[in-house]
């Protein structure tokens, strides 16, 4: 079963949907140029359907670690006056101020 | 005193000796670095003030007879390592002022020896390239050649190490980001086995790929750097309970009867011929010293770029998801009506076309419809590497390997060209899949004397092995000696 479709395009339309849920804002020369780059390199991808995975087991992580864990006790580390200070927007009431998201 | 011919050690026991200080030191290396830098572009911030303090206290340190191997050493660290109070900024726009409020675990560990930080080096943005050619502060010249890449993309680590502009330097290997650049310009780089080193404070590129590991002149070097920067941390629950060794102990035990597999299908074609016959020419040192070669065969050494580049963006797109100007990062210049806008604006401006690339790979391979085909896929795939990575180690000891198929290439040769680039990376990929240790030394020079290197392989947490194996050869040899012209 092919990974996905013989002749395989990533079309304008499908960049700017994926641009979007990555909110990552393009312009119209971006969307061009990032379609035919991506296009050629998820095409590289099919090589993997060589390969029979079929009672493979997925890895998502090499060490063999499971359930790591520790107290969950409360540590005195970082003031949040001093994180604060790394935003580049308006503090009030110790929070930061973003735009509007209800509209 | 010249700094040219210093390595850890001997800078040691000349501080030691009191032959020098660590402030007298580390104003030999700003001297060298204000002459010479501006060539290269290997340093994105330096750290005179600091570092000069930092030298003062290991300078007392010293005086009262205490310390360790790396007190009063001047080092470098690649701009992706949180230093406090320290401009860090991965080399992207998005994070161009911004101070990170507390140190790496690596760095504090290696704060707590007393080393000297001159500076961050430069760096692919956020780690993802292969030359240092995708930095916002411009690319690092490789100093054998400086109308070619220094590697990626830890080349500014690499470069200033091979330059004599420090004494060792972190990084990170994620897809061979230690071992190219180090290859490219003529150092050693390690790369750890996943989990050997804390990768706390270290911005994040891809979770089950990343690993932090350094830049020196010799084995030895590294070795001593490993030592202080390797084992569990309880703020990186992927480093494993695993005892860290001494690393110097036994590393004069020599290779006989050391047992070198030879893997066929990273000295194919696509390999320079050059490049196979430094390599060849190093493991046929280690057979007339009685060491055991013998060839095998790691078939599927060509998927491991189709799995890294699915399985990669998907892990960096989550972890660049962070970076949205609010909590932290450069407002864009237009900030736009609602927080939609805001979000488009600032990472639309402030991340590089690589990153956008790779960010919307990881977002398309993640979603639905594609999950399967694409991250699952490689998913299994990777279990399929690693397995072939354990059978080869149930006959032989170690790998030998070249570290890229050609020596560093020409700046612009590859940028426009992400496939191209991502294909340079094939001999060094498989290593992250496996979460194996690598050691990339220098074997050799092209006929337009580019450095050549190798990397010898290992199975997991047999970093020990790697040490004796390389530091053996550079007894017998002198690659790591020679200087670039500067």
């Amino acid at each position: 079963m092919p990974l996905c479709y013989n002749y395989f395009v990533l079309s304008e339309e499908q960049v700017k949907h994926i641009a979007k849920l990555a909110r990552l804002g393009l312009n119209e020369k971006e969307i061009k140029k990032f379609s035919s780059q991506l296009t050629d390199i998820l095409e590289y991808m099919e090589i993997l359907n060589e390969l029979d995975t079929k009672n493979v087991e997925p890895t998502s992580q090499v060490t063999g670690l499971k359930n790591v864990t520790r107290e969950d006790e409360a540590k005195e580390w970082i003031k949040s006056e001093e994180m604060l200070t790394a935003t580049p927007l308006a503090i009030q009431n110790n929070q930061i101020k973003v735009k509007s998201v209800i509209k | 005193m010249d700094v040219l011919n210093l390595t850890i050690s001997s800078a040691r026991d000349a501080l030691k000796a009191k032959k020098i200080s660590s402030k007298e030191l580390t104003k030999l290396y700003f001297e060298r670095i204000n002459k010479i830098d501006s060539k290269l572009n290997s340093y994105v911030l330096k750290c005179e003030k600091e570092a000069l303090i930092e030298a003062e206290n290991a300078d007392k340190k010293i005086a009262k007879g205490e310390g360790s191997a790396l007190t009063g050493i001047p080092c470098a660290l690649k701009d992706n390592f949180n230093t406090k109070g320290i401009r860090t900024t991965c080399c992207s726009k998005i994070l161009e002022n911004f101070t990170p409020m507390y140190d790496a675990t690596s760095v504090s560990k290696l704060k707590n020896e007393n080393v000297v930080i001159l500076g961050k080096t430069n760096m692919d943005e956020f780690a993802c390239g292969g030359s240092t050619e995708y930095s916002c502060f411009g690319p690092t010249k490789n100093p054998w050649d400086f109308t070619r890449v220094a590697g990626g993309t830890s080349g500014g680590s690499a470069a200033s190490v091979a330059s004599d502009l420090c004494l060792f330097a972190l990084g990170t290997d994620t897809g061979g980001s230690i071992r190219n650049p180090a290859a490219f310009c003529g150092c050693v780089g390690l790369k750890v086995t996943y989990g050997r080193v804390s990768r706390s404070g270290v911005t994040a590129m891809s979770s089950s790929w990343d690993t932090i590991g350094s830049f020196a002149k010799t084995v030895e070097d590294a070795a001593i750097v490993l030592q202080a920067i390797a084992g569990r941390d309880k703020r990186d629950s992927t480093t494993p309970d695993v005892k860290v060794p001494d690393y110097l102990k036994n590393i004069d035990k020599g290779i006989k009867g050391l047992k070198i597999g030879i893997p066929k299908e990273y000295f194919g074609e696509g390999v320079d011929t050059g490049v196979r016959d430094a390599v060849m020419n190093a493991v046929k040192e280690y057979e007339k010293a009685g060491a055991k070669i013998s060839e095998v065969s790691l078939s599927l050494t060509k998927y491991a770029v189709a799995v890294y580049y699915i399985s990669m963006p998907a892990e960096l797109s989550a972890n660049l998801a962070r970076f949205d100007s609010i909590r932290f990062g450069r407002k864009p210049t237009n900030e736009g009506k609602d927080l939609m806008d805001y979000y488009l604006n600032s990472r639309g401006e402030g991340f590089g076309d690589e990153i956008k690339r790779r960010i919307m790979i990881g977002a398309y391979v993640l979603s639905a419809g594609y999950y399967d085909a694409y991250y699952l896929k490689a998913q299994r795939v990777r279990t399929l590497i690693i397995k072939e990575f354990e059978n080869v180690f149930k006959n032989v000891d170690v790998l030998i390997a070249p570290v890229t198929p050609f020596p560093a290439f020409k700046i612009g040769e590859k940028c426009d060209n992400p496939l191209a680039m991502y294909t340079a990376d094939i001999l060094t990929i498989p290593v992250n899949a496996a979460g194996l240790p690598a050691l990339a030394l220098p074997c050799g020079f092209s006929k337009s004397n580019l450095p050549i290197g190798m990397q010898i392989i290992g199975p997991q947490f047999s970093e020990e092995l790697l040490f004796q194996a390389g530091h053996f050869y550079q007894k017998i040899t002198d690659f790591h000696k020679k200087k670039p012209e500067l």
